[in-house]
């Protein structure tokens, strides 16, 4: 593993993306689509998003033009690296009943190689949590293994944070933390911007050398410990997590909830943009005939009422009690579950929601109301 | 013996029905499964009741309507209405929110020999119904699902929670959030594919209310967006006008 810091241009970002092509990995990426800067398939870095940023807020997204010519200079979008990980829809197994009797089969099918380009600190933070959820513990997951294994992680180091992060409270960024193959900065001073690039993996180290890179000056990287300690301290929102965990744990019989309750619309937007939820249901599809059946896993959401359905009833039948299950899990009881709060500070649910419900303002409510009495 | 099938029409557009037809591929496959005893709109070769399974399209409109529907019932052992008429009133449910006679009057020109009922409802108003599958139209893969769920005597996934869910799956922008779109999709019944987010619209509401709905909180934000009274009325007051989360909405601003 090196550490050297190296100064890249955008031709030898394009050289990366055809080195990575010719290893077999699909390049996914930021681009613009519908409004909105999501991941896809990229060849090239004519596919990202320049010159284009976004102006966040409590239920809103608007992208903006910028006058640079920055090819990452967006806060992150609706989409998580989730989907490419833990897809949406997962064919688990199939079973056929014929004259041996019942076989039952796992799917056939190739697991994607992606390269993910772009990830921000708080996101290669979420990747981490859900590898805690789905890797580690006494039941591991296999098709989350296959794809976690092949990865290739191009982090990009957060330069300008939005209106609804707080990825510093959670110790998520603005920096990416260790786990990426390849981490950069991108640099605007001049009109075409350059990139400080360093290897965190040996598959990074090595793809770097056959850019031959040059070194990186040390005033650039003085610029770029500044640019950080600028981002850190630019943050839309806090959050205090040891503050937070004590209210919810200590607030659930707070009348607070019932406040949230009548807020919100318990659409289940928040836990499917956020990048460590990851709650799913499993399907059984058969055939007309009934002799044949596969099985689906779907992501899911404890927002829909028919998540804890348990003998005909569904357990959290008001808004109000769905929203205190999600809040309280991610950030209390995943740290009693998992050893580590469950929240990145991207800020996805509150721009996402379309009434604008803001988990931090929540948890100040819900302690100015706890201080008070 | 092959389990019979039904197929019933009250008041409607058809099209739901046509959805059995639009199966194509699939449709030999469940004529092969079940016995298509009645759907006058396919064949006029009607086999006799009783049947096991009866789709009951359209509302309730007429006293004749609520005869036959009581004989379709007797004859069922699941009922199964299909569509936005048949599970909340229709489209035509807007004359419960006006005096049917001032309509009658301005139609036709004998309106005394019209007869008809002053609202507009749903088939469980008046019969029991075992299963209720919505939609304007429905969507054939739902239809399917529901038919092969019975065959197999297991549950059917259909699931009710909001169309926002089926956007975030298929990896739709929000396009309340993201361009300021009124949008119905976080009150609606999933069950569409959420079709109309993927072409930058927001949700019709065509499949009625989800199984939590909280279009109270919907058009708060929608009226932040610049949505007048009279317009969020409209909203509320399409296919599914009479189902009762989106009429009571609809009265509050009325």
């Amino acid at each position: 593993m090196q550490t050297e810091v190296v100064l890249l241009q955008r031709l030898h970002l394009d050289l990366l993306l055809s080195q990575l092509q010719a290893a077999g990995y699909q390049t996914v990426g930021p681009v613009v689509r519908d409004q909105a800067i999501v991941y896809d398939r990229i060849q090239s870095t004519a596919d990202l998003p320049m010159g284009i940023g976004d102006i966040q807020g409590k239920g809103s997204y608007r992208l903006r033009s910028r006058d640079d010519a920055a090819l990452f200079g967006y806060v992150v979008g609706p989409q998580a690296w989730k989907k490419y990980l833990y897809p949406p829809r997962q064919l688990l197994m199939r079973a056929e009943q014929n004259s041996r009797g019942l076989q039952i089969t796992a799917p056939d099918q190739e697991v994607p190689k992606y390269a993910m380009i772009g990830v921000r600190g708080c996101e290669l933070k979420a990747i981490q949590i859900q590898d805690r959820v789905f890797l580690e513990g006494p039941y591991s997951d296999d098709f989350y293994r296959e794809r976690r294994e092949q990865i290739f992680i191009l982090a990009v180091n957060c330069t300008e944070p939005g209106n609804t992060c707080f990825c510093v409270s959670m110790e998520a960024g603005p920096a990416a933390g260790p786990g990426y193959d390849l981490a950069i900065t991108e640099m605007l001073e001049t009109a075409e911007p350059c990139y400080l690039a360093r290897a965190g993996s040996a598959k990074g180290a090595e793809l770097l050398k056959h850019c031959n890179p040059s070194h990186a000056p040390a005033t650039l990287l003085e610029k770029e410990n500044a640019l950080w300690t600028a981002a850190a301290a630019q943050m839309g929102r806090s959050l205090n997590p040891e503050q937070a965990s004590a209210a919810l744990k200590s607030g659930y019989e707070s009348t607070h909830w019932k406040d949230v309750g009548e807020r919100c619309l318990s659409c289940s937007n928040c836990t499917l943009v956020c990048p460590t939820c990851f709650c799913s249901g499993v399907q059984e599809v058969t055939d007309l005939a009934g002799t044949s059946s596969e099985r689906w896993r779907e992501w899911d959401s404890c927002f829909s009422l028919n998540f804890t359905l348990t003998a005909g009833r569904p357990i959290r039948q008001s808004p109000g009690a769905r929203y205190r299950q999600w809040i309280s899990h991610k950030l209390a009881f995943w740290q009693d579950q998992f050893d580590q709060s469950g929240c990145v500070g991207c800020g996805r649910c509150i721009t996402w929601c379309p009434v604008g419900i803001d988990l931090t303002s929540e948890i100040e409510a819900l302690n100015a109301l706890q201080t008070k009495t | 013996m092959k389990p019979k099938l039904a197929v019933w029409k009250f008041a409607s557009c058809d099209g739901c029905q046509l959805s059995l037809l639009d199966c194509e591929d699939e449709l030999l496959m469940v004529a092969e499964a079940l016995e298509i005893a009645h759907f006058p709109e396919a064949s006029r070769a009607v086999v006799a009741g009783p049947y096991d399974i009866s789709l009951v399209e359209g509302s309730i409109t007429t006293p004749h309507d609520l005869e036959r529907i009581e004989a379709i019932r007797a004859q069922s052992t699941w009922v199964i209405s299909i569509g936005a008429c048949a599970t909340a009133g229709g489209i035509q449910a807007l004359r419960n929110f006006q005096a049917v006679e001032d309509f009658m009057r301005m139609v036709y020109a004998r309106p005394e020999y019209i007869q008809t009922l002053s609202q507009s409802t749903a088939i469980s108003e008046h019969i029991k119904v075992d299963f209720e599958l919505r939609g304007c139209p429905i969507n054939k893969n739902q239809l399917l699902e529901l038919i092969n769920a019975l065959l197999n005597r297991r549950k059917p996934h259909l699931p009710s929670e909001s169309v926002c869910h089926e956007c975030k799956l298929r990896g739709t922008v929000c396009v309340m959030v993201s361009q300021g779109i009124p949008c119905l999709g976080p009150v609606t019944h999933a069950g569409c594919g959420a079709i109309c987010p993927a072409y930058q619209r927001g949700c019709y509401g065509c499949f009625g209310p989800s199984d939590s709905p909280h279009p109270a909180a919907l058009s708060q934000a929608f009226k932040s967006l610049g949505v007048s009274e009279a317009e969020l009325v409209r909203l509320y007051r399409g296919f599914n006008s009479n189902a009762p989360a989106f009429r009571e909405e609809s009265l509050q601003h009325e």
